[in-house]
């Protein structure tokens, strides 16, 4: 009744500790989805985003490209993908990065277009060729930005990457689906708080990130 | 009894009324997510104190996925169109209430200040001034609540036929007929981009004040408003 | 020497920035190009360092055209300086500064000692080479501009509008510093503004510019404010170009007396004595006190002010005339490098002074270049 009896419950068998079927299995295989996929969204989001980006040419077709992408439901995707190629993680990986390519890869343009264009031009000024300007003036200054989508994608995923288990895959998203059939709500619960709890973790992980790599003159502080 | 829209009689819906359904399950919590949030916002402004640990909850709600949330509540609400839509209110309302929150805010001093010489009160500054100067911002929380909340309704087929077009996802699984599956994948697409037209043009309507060519102004604070509610 | 060499820009729009222009600009000095926005005078400037590519028209640094030249190598050679700086806000001041040298490939070590170096010319505390930008104020930011254009030590400097965005103070103080500099340095120096004022403190040639990207009058300050060229020139020089020429004219030859000139423990009978109706009265060491009617009596605290004196030989006629005007009795005070008064000179002095100035101008007279507002400061 009491969910935070379930959790209590669930985290202190200690079946649930062990096996392939144990956190730390499904933990890692959920992190291993979730990586892939925010790696393959960055792939094509951040390098789509930085060229647009710095050349101001194709925003508009990157508003399309996003507001479709991010109009798909995942469910149905993840649905058609299994009809269409079978089961695997190809199919689960579809939805995934139709999911975290639009914040990457909107965010990273965006960045880039905000910066301050005086900079830019003092840059060129100087003497800078275009690749230089980009990865030396404008990524620096644009990097929270471009984190913060990057993060938002991961967090996404982290969620999302669940339904990996409606297809018969693993990930934390195997203790919600069996808990739903089973009937084992302390199941349900268990799975759901290590999600929210991996969420958490990607939060302060990014924040960490960005302390580390965002200069303080960008920071402000 | 395999053409696109052939829907399986064990849904009890034609794919008009699955759209019906859709629009119902998905629009109704977002519309009780800004009722809720609205006066929320207006408190988190008032006391700047309460505004972190809401931030703190909500950024928590969103973390858990929406399936454990339906799981869970089927035991209070059942199988019923409410146990998928009460999660999707909470969605709804940790994306706006930063949104409104942030948008309010970041209305100037000097309007306010003006507004409170006038012999504006409270609330009224608050209905009147602050949130049309905000409205931009509120439609922005808004369409990235919307869009979520359609595709999210598809989770519901998980607990019993309660996702409208996810049940056809459901069905096409069952049934082997992957056309079901595109039929309401691209009818779930359609709907969440008519839906985010519907609320462009009412910003517009909203706001005449601002220039007409919003989407570049909009396209960041969407992200931004994602990355506030998801993430912070 | 830069040659621009009838150069035109025509935007494919069909707006034409600049219109067949011609200019010479000297080595060693700087050239200003002014006039009203949209005068195609930030164009012009662009096309040196090809930020801008002309239409028509070849731009010469030292001979050769600097299509011929990479761009990159080109821009490296020469400072760039913008308005609001364009500083990078994620890199130290320091290494702003070092952002060339680096490029060109110097080590780390020479390279941050050039930016120390640069800090201290350019007046800037050493203490901020490990500041952020967002850390300085809009003036300091503008110096670090300046010093990072420096860094690399090229030999000419383009200045795009980079006093703009300061206010008046600290716009007039950067004016004065980048004067100082060029005195020290000797840099070609081609310097866009849209201030009629600070083209005529500033430059040595001044290029005025009018819509459409022609060249309306190109000579220097003086000349410009003594001949305007045509109407469009008088009218961007403003009403008060008569006083502002004096500027340029030096206030040495001025005629002083030192007849109503009396210490202060003068005896009785020199305060009563004939002459000009007024007398400046002076402390022990020969500074000024204020002014004392004749006939008047009463203690110092009685004086009437003396206003703001002025320094034969360093000060222009303006300053002069200006000091007589803002005095209670129309009387200028002239002082030497330690404030001691070396004679006053009246208005209508002044007056004669300026008529055969203004005539001995008619051919070309020595310019004591806005000595007047660097005394100012």
């Amino acid at each position: 009744m009491n969910v935070l009896s379930f959790v209590q419950a669930f985290f202190s068998d200690s079946a649930h500790w062990q096996g392939y079927d144990g956190i730390p299995s499904r933990l890692l295989e959920h992190v291993q989805y979730s990586l892939l996929a925010l790696a393959i969204a960055a792939a094509i989001g951040l390098p789509v985003g930085l060229l647009t980006g710095h050349t101001g040419r194709g925003g508009n077709a990157i508003a399309v490209v996003a507001n479709a992408a991010r109009a798909l439901p995942s469910f149905g995707l993840l649905v058609l993908a299994v009809l269409l190629i079978g089961f695997g993680l190809l199919p689960v990986m579809i939805p995934l990065v139709v999911l975290a390519v639009p914040p990457v890869l909107v965010t990273t343009y965006e960045a880039v277009r905000a910066v301050d264009p005086a900079p830019v031009d003092a840059a060129r000024g100087m003497g800078m060729r275009e690749s230089r300007v980009l990865f030396r003036v404008e990524v620096p200054v644009a990097l929270p930005l471009i984190l913060s989508g990057l993060r938002t994608a991961a967090l996404q995923i982290v969620s999302t990457a669940t339904i990996a288990a409606y297809v018969s895959l693993g990930g934390l998203g195997r203790y919600i689906i069996d808990g739903l059939y089973q009937r084992n709500y302390e199941k349900v619960v268990g799975g759901a708080t290590l999600v929210a709890v991996l969420s958490l973790i990607t939060l302060a992980l990014f924040w960490g990130v960005g302390r580390l790599v965002v200069s303080p003159g960008v920071r402000r502080r | 009894m395999n053409g696109f829209f052939d829907i399986p009689s064990d849904l009890q819906h034609s794919w008009a009324g699955l759209i019906g359904v859709h629009l119902r399950e998905a629009l109704l919590p977002v519309a009780a997510g800004l009722l809720l949030a609205l006066p929320l916002a207006l408190l988190c402004n008032r006391f700047r104190w309460l505004y972190p640990p809401v931030l703190g909850v909500t950024t928590v709600l969103y973390a858990v996925p929406s399936l454990a949330f339906f799981v869970v509540l089927i035991d209070w609400t059942g199988q019923t169109e409410l146990t998928v839509m009460i999660p999707l209110a909470l969605y709804s309302l940790v994306v706006l209430v930063p949104a409104i929150a942030d948008g309010v805010r970041s209305v100037p001093d000097e309007t306010l200040s003006a507004a409170t010489a006038m012999g504006f009160g409270t609330v009224r500054r608050y209905l009147q001034v602050q949130l049309p100067i905000a409205a931009p911002a509120v439609i922005a929380g808004l369409r990235v609540a919307t869009a979520s909340s359609i595709s999210l309704v598809s989770v519901g087929a998980l607990i019993g036929n309660q996702g409208a077009l996810g049940n056809l996802m459901a069905a096409a699984q069952k049934y082997d007929r992957p056309e079901l599956a595109a039929n309401a994948v691209l009818t779930t697409a359609v709907l969440a981009v008519v839906c985010d037209a519907a609320l462009v043009a009412l910003r517009r309507v909203l706001t005449p004040w601002m220039p007409r060519s919003g989407r570049k102004r909009t396209a960041a604070p969407r992200e931004e408003l994602l990355t506030k509610g998801a993430a912070r | 020497m830069i040659r621009i060499d009838s150069v035109t820009k025509r935007y494919p729009d069909g707006t034409v920035a600049v219109d067949r222009l011609s200019l010479e600009i000297p080595d060693r000095s700087i050239t200003v190009l002014v006039g009203p926005s949209g005068c195609g005078k930030t164009t012009t400037l662009r096309m040196i360092n090809r930020m801008v590519e002309p239409t028509e028209g070849r731009i010469l640094l030292d001979g050769e055209d600097v299509q011929r030249r990479p761009v990159t190598a080109l821009r490296r050679g020469m400072g760039y300086v913008i308005q609001n700086a364009g500083l990078f806000q994620h890199r130290t001041i320091a290494d702003n500064i070092a952002t060339v040298p680096r490029m060109l490939g110097w080590g780390k070590q020479r390279a941050r000692e050039r930016a120390a170096e640069l800090m201290e010319r350019v007046g800037l505390d050493a203490s901020l080479a490990k500041r952020y930008p967002y850390q300085l104020s809009g003036g300091q930011q503008q110096r670090v501009g300046v010093a990072r254009a420096l860094a690399a030590d090229p030999p000419v400097l383009l200045m795009d509008e980079p006093f703009s965005a300061v206010d008046p103070v600290v716009r007039k103080g950067l004016q004065d510093e980048l004067l100082r500099i060029q005195d020290e340095l000797g840099k070609t120096i081609v310097f866009v503004t849209h201030d009629i004022d600070e083209a005529i403190k500033l430059g040595t040639m001044v290029a005025v510019l009018r819509e459409g990207g022609r060249l309306a009058q190109y000579a220097p300050p003086a000349e410009l404010l003594s001949d305007p060229a045509d109407a469009f020139v008088e009218d961007f020089l403003g009403a008060d170009r008569g006083i502002r020429r004096l500027s340029f004219f030096a206030s040495d030859a001025l005629e002083l007396t030192t007849d109503p000139v009396v210490p202060a423990d003068a005896p009785a009978e020199r305060l009563t004595a004939a002459g000009a109706p007024y007398l400046l009265v002076t402390d022990a060491d020969g500074r000024p006190l204020g002014w004392r009617e004749r006939g008047s009596t009463g203690g110092t605290e009685r004086l009437l002010p003396y206003g703001r004196p002025f320094r034969p030989g360093t000060d222009s006629l303006r300053a002069a005339l200006d000091c007589a005007v803002l005095s209670p009795t129309g009387w200028a005070v002239a002082v030497d490098a330690d404030g001691r008064v070396t004679g006053v000179v009246s208005q209508q002095t002044i007056g004669e002074a300026i008529r055969s100035a203004h005539t001995a101008a008619g051919a070309h007279s020595a310019p004591a270049r806005g000595e007047d507002e660097k005394v100012a400061g």
